[in-house]
C-alpha cells in the first residue's frame, strides 16, 4: 500500500542534484571554495569553504528526501544520496574537465588549489572516485537529518548554526570580549594563527546549544500567549517591564559592545535613520524614491560647510563658513532637507511610478555630481571634500567617539521612530497609505495630493538629513564619493527586506544589510555577491519581508493563496 | 528532571570557566614597569608581536591593495617571522578607499590593544578617517602610498602625530612631473585631466602651478567622472587651445579610454600625453594599445640590487610582477616599523616584550639614512619620511604595449 | 475647492518657472558659446557624431529595457549586467581568434563569431534570470521584483568578478575597423561608429518590423496590453515572457560587443552606468515604445557630448565634462515636465499610432 502512495521519482532527485551541483561549481568558479578554503571553522578540521560545498551537498539531500512523501525510509535516504550524487558529479565533472583543458585562461578561480580541495589533494583520478562517495553520503545524511522528527531536527540545525554563526564571528568575540575575557576562553578558539573555534570548543557550543534548545523546546513557551494568559494588570506589569528592559540594554548597549561594535551599532543607526525616512516616502505614501541619498549629503554638506574649521583659499579648504557649532548646524542641515525636498517634490508631483524612480534617481546623481564638481569647489569642497566638521557637544560630553556618538544616533532614532509612528495612525498617515493605495480614489475621496505628496517628501528628507547631518559629523570629513546611488539602494533595500511600511521593519532590515555586510568585513571581494544573492533570496522566499507590517502580510498571503498556481505552488515550496 | 538537567549543566559551563581560568596561571615576577606617557604593549612570551595593515584589498582599487600588502608580507618573510624571539603576526583590515572604510578599520584596529603597529592606508580619503583613530590609541601608522599634502601640513586638520608614510608627498611628484614636461620636454603649454579623485584632483592641481609657475602656460583644466568611457568630446574640447601636452594623472578603465581616444581627435594628433602612477599598472598599455607608445608616466621609480632581489623573492612567492608601484614602499614601511620596535622593545628574562608606545612614536620619527628600496629614508618631524629621490618618469614603448613590465626609467630628477 | 485649484495653479507656475529658468540658462550659455567663436564647425559636427555613436549604444540597451517593461510593467535592473555578461565572455573568442590571426584575415566571419557568443550568453543569462528570479514574482507587488533585480545586479556583477577577475580586458583592434573617413574636411567619422550607427539602427529596424509586423509581434503586443486577455486568446504567456527576455538579451549582447569594440575595454562593472543610462533613454523616449527608446537613446547620447560645451562653456563654467551626467538628468527633468509621458509616449501597443 505503501509503495502506490510513494512517487519514486529518479528523475525528481537528479534534477535537484543538478541544480544543486551547478550552485557548487558556481561557488567553486567564482572563487569563494578556494579563498573560504583558508578560513577555518573548526580550527585545523573542516575550512568554511569547505563547509560550503558540504552544506550545498546536505541542502540537496534534504530537499530530495522531502519531496520523497510518504515512501519508505529507505527509498528517501537513497532519493537523498542520489542528488547528493549527482551534485558531486557536477563537481567531479569540473575537476576532470580542468585537468583536460586549461580552464584558468577564462576563468582565474580554476586553479589547482581548488582541484586540490576538491579531490581531497588525492590525484584527479581517485579524488573524483572519492568525491562521488562523499556526495552521496553527505546526501544520505541531509535525507537522515530530514527524516529526524521535527524537534531533535530542530535542535541540531539550531546548534549546527550556531556552531557555525560562533566560528565565523570568532575574531569579533574576541575584540567584544577584550584582552582578558578572552584570555579566559582561549581554549575555545584555535591557537597559532588559526582562525574558528578549537575542537573542544565547537563540541561545547554544540552541546551546550543543543541541550538548550531541546529544553526550551520541550517546554513549548510561547510568550506573546503566555502574556495574553495573564490578567491586565499584571500584562501591563511585563509590558512595561520589557520596556525599561530594552530601554535599559539600548542604554547600556555601547559598554557591552565595546568600540568597535558600537561603530558598527551607530552606522546600523544611520541607516535605521535613513529607512525609517524612506519608509515615510515609500513604506507609507508609495512614492518611489530611488534618488534619497539626495537629502542625506544635503544634509551632511549643510553640517559641514557651516561648521568647519578649514576656511581659506588654499588647496583642500573652502572659502566661507558661518563657523557654527554642530547644535546650531543640525536644524539647519535638516531644514535645508526639507527645503530640498519640497522644491524636488515639485516637479515630480505628476509623475508615477517609473518616471518617479528615475528622475529621482536623476537628482541623487545630479547631487552627487554637483558636489563633486570643480564649480563649486570653493564653495563645498569640490572633490577633496570638507575636513574639520564640528562635533556635537553637551557640556563637556561630546560625541566624538563611537561610544558616545551612539547616544546621539540613538536620539536620533528614538525621534524619527516616535514620530513615524505617530504618523502612521494620524490623518495624514492615513492619508498617504490611501494615495499608496490608489491616487486617483484617494484624490476622489477628498485627499490633497499635492499637499500630501510634499508632506511625505519634506518628511523623508528630514529624517535623511539628520542621518546625513550626524554622518558628517561621525566622519570628521565629508566626500562627494560617500553619496553614491548605492546608498539609496542600500536604504531601499533595507526598507523592503525589513517589511515596507513597518517601523521594526527598518530596524530589522538595517541589521541585517548594513550590519551583516559590516561585520563580514573580512570577506570583502565576495561581500556584494552574497549581499545580492541575499537580496533575490529573501524576495523569493519571503517577499513581505523579515517583519511585515499586519495588513500587508495578510494582503500578500491572500494574493498568494487566490493568485494563480505559479506564485502560490512556489512561495509553499519556499516557506515550508 | 529538567531542573535537573540545567543544574548539572550549568555546573559544567561555570566548572569549565573556572578551570580555563585558573589554568594559564599569570607569571610571577614581572619587574617592568611601564612609564611610557601613552602605554605600553606587553607581549607574553609566548604570543606574538601584533603589527596590522589597513589596506584596500578589495574592490576596484585592490591592485593597489594587494601589492602592498604583498611588501608586507616579504618584509616579515626577511625577518624569518620572526622579532626578538616572538613570531610576527599580521591581521589587516578592508579600509577600502574611501573615507568611510577607513573609519571602519581604524575603529577595528584601534579597539585591538595587541597591535603594536599599522601600516596603511592606501588612499588619502581613508588615511584621513582612520589616521586619527589609529593614533589616538597610542599605535604609530605608516602610510605606505597615501600621497595627499595634508597629511603631512601641520596647520591642516588632517595632520596627526604618530602617522607618518613612506610614500612621496603629492607636491614631490606633481613637481616632479612639471620640471620634466617644461625643462625635458620642452613643451610651453598644458591641459590636465583629473577624475574626480582627491589624489588626481590634488595631483593636476600641482603640476599646473608648477607648470605656471615655471613660465608655462596652462590651457585647460579639465574633469572627467569615474564610469565614463566616452572622452572624445572632452578631448575636443582640450583641442581647441592646442596643449603640447596633456597631464591626467587618473586611473583605470578611464585612463585607458583617455589615452587611447585622444589620438583619434583631431588636432591632439601629436600631442604629448602624459599619466602618473595610478595607471603605473601593468594592464595599462596593453588597454591603451597602439597610442600608449611614446607616453610618458611619472611613478615610483625603485631600482638596484636590493630592489630586483625583492622581485626576485615576489615572483617566487606570488608569481608575476606585482600589481603597482608602492610594495617597494610597503616594504620599507614595514621595515622601519619593525626596526623601530626591535630598537625600544624591553625584554624580560622570560622573554616577555614590553613596548612602550611613545618610545616607539619617537624611535620612527627618528628614522635616518635608512637604507630602503626607495632610497635614504629619513622622516622629518611632519611624518614624510620620503623625499621624492625615487620618483622617475617613464616612457612607455612598443615593448610594454606587448606585455613587458615594468618600463625602464627614463628620466629621474 | 477654489483653494485647491489655486494651490494646483500655483505649483503649475513653479514648474513653469523651473521649466523656462533651465530653458533660459541653456540658451543664454549657447549663445555666449557660439558668440565666443571658439569652436568652428568642424568641432560641432565631431561632438554631434560621438553623441550619436554613443547614443546608438545606449538605445540598444534601451530597447532591453523598454521591451521588458511594456511587457511586464517591470524594471529590469539587471539588463545592465546581461549587457556586460555577453561582451565579457566574447571576449576570449575574440581575444583568441585575433592571437590566432583569424580575425585579421577574416574579419567578417570572426567578428560574426564574437556577436553569436556574446548573444548566446546574454541571452543565457536573461534566460535563467527570468526563470529564477522573475517568474516566480510575477503577482508580486511592484517593489518586490524591482528588489530582486537590484540583487541580481549585484550577484551577477561580481560573479562575473569571480569568474574572469577583476582586472581590464582589453578587446582586440580589429584592422578594418581602424581609420576614419572624412568628407569635406567639416565632417571626420570613424569606421567603427558608422559599424556601430549602421548596426544599431539595423537591429532597431529589425525589431520594429517584427514587433509591428510579425504573429510573434503581435503576440507581444496583447501579452503587453492585457496578459490574462491573451492568456484567453490561446497565447502562451510564459512562452512569449521569454520570447521576450530573449529578444532583449540578444540586442544587449550585440550592443556589448559594438560597445567594447567602441571602447575596446572589458570589465565586469562595465553594465552598470550603461545601464542605467539606457534605463534614463527609456524612460526619456516614453518607457515600453520601441521608436521611443532609440529617440531617447540618441537624445541622451546627444546631450552628453554636445550640451556641456555647448550649454555651460559659454557661461564660464569650469570642467563642463563632470556635468554631463547632470545635464543629461535635467533635460530628462525638463522633458518630463512638460511630456509627463516621455518624448513619444509609453505602451509598447499603442506605439503603432
Amino acid at each position: 500500500m505503501k509503495a502506490d502512495k510513494y512517487r519514486f521519482t529518479v528523475p525528481d532527485a537528479m534534477r535537484l542534484g543538478l541544480i544543486s551541483g551547478a550552485g557548487a561549481v558556481l561557488v567553486s568558479l567564482v572563487g569563494m571554495v578556494k579563498v573560504f578554503n583558508e578560513r577555518g571553522i573548526i580550527a585545523g578540521v573542516v575550512s568554511l569553504g569547505q563547509i560550503m560545498i558540504l552544506l550545498i551537498l546536505l541542502i540537496a539531500g534534504y530537499i530530495a528526501a522531502r519531496r520523497a512523501t510518504g515512501g519508505s525510509r529507505w527509498a528517501g535516504l537513497l532519493q537523498g544520496g542520489l542528488a547528493g550524487l549527482a551534485a558531486g558529479a557536477c563537481l567531479a565533472a569540473l575537476v576532470l574537465l580542468g585537468s583536460v583543458i586549461n580552464l584558468r585562461a577564462m576563468f582565474v578561480s580554476a586553479s589547482p588549489e581548488l582541484y586540490k580541495i576538491l579531490t581531497f589533494d588525492q590525484g584527479v583520478v581517485t579524488g573524483a572516485g572519492i568525491l562521488l562517495v562523499v556526495s552521496a553520503a553527505v546526501g544520505v545524511a541531509g535525507a537522515l537529518l530530514r527524516q529526524l522528527p521535527s524537534r531533535p531536527r530542530r535542535t541540531v540545525i539550531v546548534a549546527s548554526v550556531w556552531m557555525l554563526t560562533l566560528g565565523l564571528l570568532q575574531e569579533l568575540l574576541r575584540l567584544t570580549l577584550g584582552g582578558d575575557a578572552i584570555r579566559v576562553f582561549r581554549w575555545m578558539f584555535g591557537t597559532g594563527g588559526q582562525k574558528g573555534l578549537s575542537i573542544v570548543g565547537a563540541v561545547l557550543v554544540f552541546a551546550v546549544v543543543a541541550v538548550v534548545h531541546y529544553q526550551w523546546t520541550a517546554r513549548n513557551v510561547n510568550p506573546r500567549a503566555w502574556t495574553r494568559s495573564l490578567p491586565p494588570d499584571r500584562q501591563r506589569a511585563v509590558r512595561w517591564g520589557s520596556l525599561a528592559l530594552v530601554a535599559l540594554i539600548l542604554f547600556s548597549l555601547p559598554n557591552i559592545l565595546g568600540v568597535y561594535l558600537s561603530e558598527v551599532a551607530n552606522a546600523i543607526g544611520l541607516f535605521v535613520l535613513l529607512g525609517l525616512g524612506l519608509n515615510i516616502v515609500v513604506g507609507f505614501a508609495g512614492l518611489l524614491d530611488l534618488g534619497y541619498v539626495a537629502f542625506f549629503a544635503i544634509g551632511a554638506y549643510v553640517m559641514g560647510v557651516a561648521t568647519t574649521t578649514a576656511v581659506g583659499t588654499g588647496s583642500g579648504l573652502i572659502v566661507y563658513s558661518p563657523g557654527f557649532n554642530f547644535w546650531q548646524a543640525l536644524p539647519l542641515a535638516v531644514l535645508a532637507s526639507v527645503l530640498a525636498g519640497v522644491i524636488l517634490g515639485i516637479p515630480v508631483l505628476k509623475m508615477r511610478g517609473d518616471y518617479l524612480a528615475i528622475v529621482t534617481l536623476g537628482f541623487g546623481e545630479i547631487i552627487r555630481i554637483l558636489a563633486i564638481s570643480d564649480f563649486l569647489k570653493p564653495y563645498i569642497g569640490g572633490s577633496q571634500g570638507i575636513v574639520g566638521v564640528g562635533v556635537g557637544q553637551i557640556g563637556s560630553f561630546a560625541f566624538d567617539e563611537p561610544q558616545s556618538l551612539y547616544y546621539l544616533v540613538l536620539a536620533g532614532c528614538l525621534l524619527a521612530a516616535f514620530v513615524s509612528t505617530r504618523l502612521k495612525d494620524s490623518r495624514i498617515g492615513r492619508a498617504w497609505m490611501a494615495m499608496r493605495e490608489d491616487e486617483d480614489v484617494a484624490q476622489a475621496i477628498g485627499i490633497d495630493l499635492v499637499k500630501t505628496k510634499l508632506l511625505a517628501f519634506a518628511t523623508g528628507a528630514a529624517f535623511s538629513g539628520l542621518s546625513g547631518a550626524i554622518f558628517a559629523s561621525k566622519l570628521g570629513s565629508i566626500y562627494p564619493h560617500s553619496f553614491s546611488l548605492l546608498i539609496s539602494i542600500n536604504a531601499l533595500s533595507l526598507i523592503i527586506v525589513g517589511g515596507m511600511g513597518s517601523i521594526p521593519g527598518v530596524i530589522i532590515g538595517a541589521l541585517a544589510l548594513a550590519g551583516l555586510p559590516e561585520l563580514l568585513r573580512e570577506f570583502a571581494e565576495f561581500r556584494l555577491l552574497v549581499y545580492g544573492a541575499a537580496l533575490m533570496a529573501m524576495m523569493l522566499l519571503r517577499p513581505e519581508g523579515l517583519w511585515p507590517e499586519e495588513t500587508r502580510r495578510r494582503e500578500l498571503h491572500d494574493a498568494a493563496e487566490g493568485g494563480e498556481s505559479e506564485p502560490a505552488s512556489e512561495a509553499a515550496v519556499g516557506t515550508n | 528532571m529538567s531542573k535537573r538537567m540545567y543544574l548539572t549543566l550549568s555546573v559544567i559551563v561555570l566548572a569549565s570557566i573556572v578551570l580555563a581560568a585558573c589554568a594559564p596561571s599569570a607569571p610571577t615576577a614581572a619587574p617592568f614597569v611601564c612609564t611610557d606617557t601613552i602605554g605600553c604593549v606587553d607581549i607574553a612570551p609566548d604570543a606574538s608581536v601584533h603589527i596590522a595593515y589597513a589596506l584596500t584589498v578589495s574592490g576596484a582599487t585592490s591592485f593597489l591593495g594587494e601589492d602592498s600588502k604583498g611588501g608586507i608580507e616579504i618584509a616579515i618573510d626577511d625577518k624569518g617571522g620572526k622579532l626578538l624571539g616572538h613570531t610576527i603576526e599580521l591581521t589587516g583590515e578592508d579600509s577600502g578607499c574611501s573615507a568611510d572604510g577607513g573609519q571602519s578599520a581604524g575603529t577595528k584596529l584601534a579597539a585591538d590593544p595587541t597591535i603594536v603597529g599599522v601600516v596603511g592606508t592606501n588612499c588619502s580619503s581613508a588615511s584621513r578617517t582612520a589616521s586619527p583613530l589609529v593614533t589616538g590609541a597610542g599605535m604609530v601608522m605608516i602610510s605606505p602610498s597615501a600621497t595627499n599634502p595634508d597629511l603631512s601640513n601641520p596647520d591642516h586638520p588632517d595632520y596627526h602625530v604618530g602617522y607618518l608614510r613612506t610614500a612621496h608627498n603629492d607636491l614631490f611628484q606633481g613637481r616632479i612631473a612639471a620640471q620634466f614636461a617644461f625643462n625635458e620636454l620642452k613643451v610651453k603649454s598644458a591641459a590636465t585631466i583629473h577624475d574626480g579623485s582627491p589624489y588626481a584632483e590634488s595631483l593636476q592641481n600641482v603640476f599646473a602651478d608648477v607648470f605656471k609657475e615655471l613660465g608655462g602656460t596652462i590651457t585647460a583644466q579639465e574633469a572627467v567622472n569615474v564610469g565614463d568611457v566616452d572622452m572624445k568630446p572632452v578631448l575636443t574640447k582640450i583641442s581647441t587651445g592646442s596643449p603640447e601636452i596633456i597631464y591626467f594623472p587618473i586611473f583605470e578603465p578611464e585612463g585607458d579610454f583617455m589615452a587611447a581616444q585622444a589620438k583619434e581627435v583631431s588636432g591632439l594628433e601629436d600631442t604629448i600625453l602624459m599619466g602618473a602612477d595610478g595607471l603605473f599598472a601593468v594592464s595599462f598599455p596593453g588597454a591603451a594599445g597602439q597610442a600608449a607608445v611614446g607616453m610618458y608616466l611619472s611613478g615610483p621609480y625603485v631600482a638596484g640590487a636590493a630592489y630586483d632581489e625583492f622581485i626576485a623573492k615576489w615572483k617566487a612567492k606570488f608569481g608575476g610582477p606585482p600589481p603597482s608601484g608602492f610594495h617597494a614602499h610597503a616594504y620599507d614601511a614595514t621595515n622601519i616599523l619593525l626596526a623601530a620596535i626591535e630598537k625600544v622593545a624591553v625584554q624580560d628574562a622570560d622573554g616577555t616584550l614590553h613596548v612602550g608606545r611613545q618610545a616607539l612614536r619617537d624611535a620612527v620619527y627618528a628614522t635616518k639614512d635608512f637604507n630602503g628600496l626607495t632610497g635614504k629614508l629619513t622622516c622629518d618631524v611632519y611624518g614624510d619620511c620620503a623625499t621624492g629621490e625615487a620618483l622617475g618618469v617613464f616612457k612607455l614603448t612598443e615593448a610594454e604595449v606587448g606585455g613587458a613590465w615594468p618600463p625602464p626609467v627614463f628620466w629621474q630628477p | 475647492m477654489r483653494r485647491a485649484l489655486e494651490r494646483i495653479s500655483l505649483i503649475d507656475v513653479f514648474m513653469w518657472i523651473v521649466g523656462g529658468s533651465i530653458i533660459g540658462i541653456v540658451l543664454v550659455g549657447s549663445v555666449a558659446t557660439i558668440r565666443s567663436g571658439q569652436y568652428s564647425i568642424r568641432h560641432w559636427s565631431d561632438f554631434l557624431i560621438f553623441g550619436v555613436a554613443q547614443g546608438s549604444v545606449y538605445a540598444l540597451i534601451a530597447l532591453g529595457y523598454t521591451l521588458v517593461y511594456g511587457i511586464l510593467r517591470m524594471i529590469n535592473f539587471a539588463h545592465g549586467e546581461v549587457f556586460m555578461s555577453g561582451a565579457y565572455t566574447a571576449f576570449f573568442v575574440a581575444d583568441a581568434l585575433s592571437k590566432s590571426g583569424f580575425l585579421g584575415q577574416n574579419p567578417l566571419l570572426g567578428l560574426l563569431a564574437v556577436f553569436a557568443v556574446s548573444m548566446a550568453t546574454s541571452v543565457t543569462v536573461a534566460v535563467i534570470l527570468e526563470r529564477v528570479a522573475y517568474r516566480p514574482l510575477r503577482r508580486a507587488p511592484r517593489l518586490v521584483p524591482l528588489i530582486t533585480a537590484i540583487g541580481a545586479s549585484f550577484f551577477l556583477q561580481y560573479t562575473f568578478r569571480g569568474f574572469y577577475g577583476s582586472g581590464f580586458k582589453s578587446y582586440p583592434e580589429v584592422p578594418v575597423l581602424q581609420g576614419s573617413w572624412v568628407w569635406g574636411g567639416i565632417v571626420s567619422i570613424q569606421r567603427i561608429q558608422v559599424l556601430v550607427i549602421v548596426a544599431a539602427g539595423l537591429l532597431m529596424l529589425a525589431l520594429y518590423t517584427y514587433v509591428q509586423r510579425t504573429r510573434a509581434g503581435k503576440a507581444m503586443r496583447a501579452v503587453s496590453e492585457d496578459k490574462d486577455v491573451a492568456a484567453l486568446m490561446g497565447i502562451n504567456v510564459d512562452a512569449v515572457i521569454v520570447q521576450t527576455f530573449i529578444i532583449g538579451a540578444a540586442l544587449a549582447g550585440a550592443a556589448g560587443v559594438l560597445y567594447a569594440l567602441m571602447f575596446r575595454q572589458v570589465h565586469f562593472f562595465m553594465g552598470f552606468f550603461p545601464g542605467i543610462k539606457a534605463f534614463t533613454a527609456a524612460v526619456l523616449g516614453g518607457i515600453g515604445n520601441i521608436p521611443g527608446a532609440m529617440l531617447g537613446g540618441l537624445f541622451l547620447g546627444i546631450f552628453e557630448s554636445v550640451g556641456p560645451i555647448l550649454f555651460l562653456d559659454g557661461l564660464g563654467v569650469p570642467a563642463p565634462y563632470q556635468l554631463k551626467d547632470a545635464i543629461a538628468f535635467t533635460m530628462l527633468v525638463l522633458i518630463l515636465i512638460f511630456r509627463p509621458t516621455g518624448i513619444l509616449g509609453e505602451r509598447l501597443a499603442r506605439a503603432k499610432a
